[in-house]
């Protein structure tokens, strides 16, 4: 420290060369001044004007190459004959190819057969997916739970009208339900009984309460037992004396938790005085053989298959 | 401001080559041994193997895109716990500002990538074509055999040097031996080619030609380095108060009215951002230390003390100059400001580590299916849908137990198995659908909503894993 303050020369007043007068010397300005704010003319690097240029005469092969001058009818299409459309056409054929040996494998196996294969499986799920959310999301909602208001059913619990069986849901996919289109289409038709006059009112509303005591809900003791004759005489032939109804000709439940219309006094008096008459396309000739097997598989396996 | 009598500026500017010369001093030596251990760890890390047991990569450090997972040594990091990398990039950022507001652009002068290539580029560049005024000369040249067969050699070396940088990145993303062999036999994935390629050729621009373009011009870090740095930042200046007015020497002496500074230029000459660190602190000065080096040198030939250019912080020019003692370095370095970041670095750094060894080797995520909330059964169960996904940390196959706690009426079962156990393999996971039910007339059934949680156990340990979430009745 001493040796240096030795040879120290008294420091001039600003640090050398003076910043400002070396901005000064260097560096003009454009002339342009907003509120004493001037703006710098420094110039720019030279290689950032190669680039630009580069760009523009890329530009140009681009012209060429690539679709790029819009038309009448379409644009120039490029010496490279390049078209977005044209692949994404490529890249459908090429999944449609790869996902043919599945739809194959999936007609050749017994339908109770495929959820033994866990790869064959879970394309069925996933194929059987998206045609669910295209086909059936629409009445049947995207998780499957239905619209009870409409009367579209639930496919997620564990009572079906016409069987949950891989068969069964098959069978219903393929040719729908009070489909005229098709001879073998699900049939079954209640009487109005109210409309048609087979039963009086008081008749109907004792039969209503017979139903609800089949089930445990709150009910009428004393209508319920009025109401048992009738129930055994226009009811029980279809819906079971136990009120269990029937897979074969479509005859629901009553006498558990899952009502297709709804459970409450009103919605069922309106079931047997209008009756109901629900319909479900038949998908055989909108969707391919292995598309259906995917897709009964698929609603299987949302927690209600038998 | 601007008068018509002149010429208007060029527009666009050339650059101006820069020729740095060799220099020896302590920052050089520190500087090469910083290089060597630097680009040693780089070409070095994707070779070390690290046992992990058959099914697993036995690649110390590897980023595994294909298979989702970050191998470090004993700690393998799952996408879901890329929060790991979060805190890491969080910890190196807080790094930088420490290190900025403490030692300014020591990152640019000595461990950004950047410097690190350019150094050995320029190394390169002296092996071959010689000194500062032999690769002038050569510059200025025109061309002939011996400028072409030395530049020609120059840009050999650095494409080679360029294809290493670029082949040694991508062994970090996959088997190093293997990778290395499918490299040269034509068996790569594309990727790992176009990689190599576009790492090659920036390389190799970014080290040969752009130099300290890409930190003047193309680097934002410079720019938010200015906002860290105080009056008690080191960084790099000129004693002017002590070199001033400059002189030459006169017959090999110091003329007694002069400063100590004898303009020899040789700090300019050494810098590799070309700039004369005697105009004071700019923008381009990434402090790398090599002018200290270089004026050390000719101080000690000229007998006198060493130090005109060194590190030092603002407040100590004007301490200086005012004739009062600077401040040691630790005051600088040990203010409130850095004591912040070490401490904020600090504590991200201890959650980190106590986050990695409480982590289980197992995790557990459950997504109740909401489409719809709940389902009734024809018994008049309620049933509700969960998506599971059990995650099997281990390298090994593990049988997981699933149960439910904090609610008596629920029972569990799994889609598609038998039992409430399932096999998950080793590192891998396994995604199921999960039926939670309640029997009629039990109070979660008729609840509108009821809480409970679900364990994940390992089933010969003791580790298990939980999640609360909720079952919806069928008052919903």
């Amino acid at each position: 420290m001493a040796e240096e303050t030795e040879n120290k020369v008294k420091p001039p007043s600003r640090q050398y060369p003076d910043p400002a007068k070396k901005i000064e010397q260097e560096v003009k300005t454009t002339g342009h001044s907003w509120d004493g704010i001037e703006e710098y003319d420094n110039p720019m690097p030279r290689w950032w004007v190669w680039i630009f240029i580069i760009t523009i005469v890329w530009s140009f092969g681009y012209w060429i190459a690539y679709p790029a001058w819009p038309g009448i009818q379409s644009a120039t299409s490029g010496l490279l004959g390049y078209s977005s459309r044209a692949n994404v056409t490529q890249e459908i054929a090429e999944f449609e190819e790869r996902n043919e040996v599945f739809f194959a494998q999936l007609n050749d196996t017994e339908l109770d057969e495929i959820r033994e294969d866990d790869e064959l499986m879970r394309f069925a799920v996933n194929a059987g997916g998206s045609v669910f959310a295209a086909q059936c999301s629409q009445c049947h909602g995207a998780g499957g739970a239905g619209v009870q208001a409409a009367g579209y059913p639930n496919l997620l619990n564990d009572d079906w009208l016409w069987g949950g069986t891989m068969e069964d849901i098959h069978q219903t996919i393929l040719y729908g339900i009070r489909n005229e289109d098709f001879p073998d289409a699900r049939w079954s038709e209640m009487p109005a009984f109210g409309r048609d006059g087979l039963l009086d009112d008081e008749e109907i509303d004792q039969v209503v309460h017979y139903v609800l005591s089949l089930s445990g809900s709150d009910h009428d003791a004393e209508l319920a037992a009025a109401g048992a004759e009738n129930y055994e005489m226009n009811c029980a032939s279809c819906h079971m004396d136990d009120g269990s109804g029937d897979y074969f000709i479509g005859a629901p439940a009553l006498n558990n938790q899952i009502w297709l219309y709804g459970g409450s006094f009103e919605a069922i008096r309106h079931s047997i005085y209008y009756s109901r008459f629900g319909v479900m396309p038949g998908f055989a000739e909108r969707l391919r053989e292995a598309e259906i097997r995917a897709v009964a598989a698929y609603v299987h396996q949302l927690g209600g298959g038998q | 401001m601007s008068s018509a009598d002149q010429t208007p500026p060029p527009l666009y500017a050339k650059r101006e080559p820069i020729f740095p010369r060799r220099v020896k001093g302590s920052f050089r030596t520190m500087k090469w041994w910083l290089l060597a251990m630097m680009l040693g760890i780089y070409y070095v890390i994707p070779w070390i193997r690290w046992d992990r047991g058959p099914e697993m990569p036995n690649q110390a450090v590897l980023l595994d895109l294909g298979n989702r997972r970050f191998f470090f040594f004993m700690i393998e990091i799952w996408p879901h716990e890329f929060y790991f990398v979060a805190g890491l990039l969080i910890m190196a950022g807080i790094g930088l500002f420490l290190f900025t507001s403490a030692l300014g652009r020591v990152w640019c002068g000595y461990a950004c990538p950047q410097t690190v290539w350019t150094d050995l580029f320029i190394l390169v560049e002296r092996w071959i074509e010689g000194d500062r005024n032999a690769r002038l000369r050569l510059h200025r040249k025109s061309w002939d055999f011996e400028k072409f067969r030395k530049y020609g050699l120059k840009w050999t070396v650095w494409f080679l040097i360029g294809m290493a940088t670029g082949g040694a990145w991508v062994f970090y993303f996959a088997d190093a031996p293997t990778l290395f062999v499918d490299l040269f036999t034509g068996q790569a994935h594309p990727v790992a080619y176009i990689t190599v390629l576009i790492l090659t050729m920036t390389t190799f621009l970014f080290g040969g030609f752009f130099r300290e373009q890409i930190c003047i011009y193309a680097c934002p870090w410079p720019r938010i380095q200015a906002a860290m740095m105080d009056e008690d930042t080191l960084t790099i200046d000129y004693r002017f108060w002590r070199g001033e007015p400059r002189g030459k020497l006169k017959k090999g002496e110091l003329d007694p009215n002069q400063g100590d500074c004898i303009d020899c230029m040789a700090c300019v000459n050494v810098c590799p951002m070309g700039i004369d660190i005697r105009d004071g602190q700019q923008m381009e000065c990434i402090t790398c230390g090599l002018c200290i080096d270089a004026c050390d040198e000719v101080m000690d030939r000229i007998g006198k003390p060493r130090g005109l250019i060194s590190y030092m912080a603002l407040s100590d020019q004007v301490d200086e100059q005012a004739g009062k003692p600077p401040k040691s370095v630790w005051k600088h370095v040990f203010r409130p400001r850095t004591v912040l970041y070490t401490s904020i670095w600090a504590i991200i750094g201890v959650g980190l580590i106590v986050a990695l060894f409480l982590r289980a080797d197992l995790d557990m995520s459950v997504a109740p299916v909401r489409n719809p909330t709940h389902i009734v059964l024809s018994d008049g169960t309620v049933r509700n849908v969960y998506d599971i996904r059990l995650r099997n940390m281990y390298p090994e196959a593990r049988m997981f137990v699933l149960s439910v706690t904090e609610n008596p009426d629920l029972s569990l079962s799994i889609q598609g198995e038998p039992s409430n156990r399932v096999m998950v393999g080793p590192d891998e996971q396994a995604l199921l659908r999960v039926y939670l039910t309640a029997p009629p007339d039990t109070p979660s059934n008729t609840a509108e909503r009821s809480n409970l949680r679900i364990w994940a156990a390992i089933a010969e340990g003791t580790e298990r894993v939980y999640s609360d979430t909720v079952f919806n009745g069928r008052n919903q």
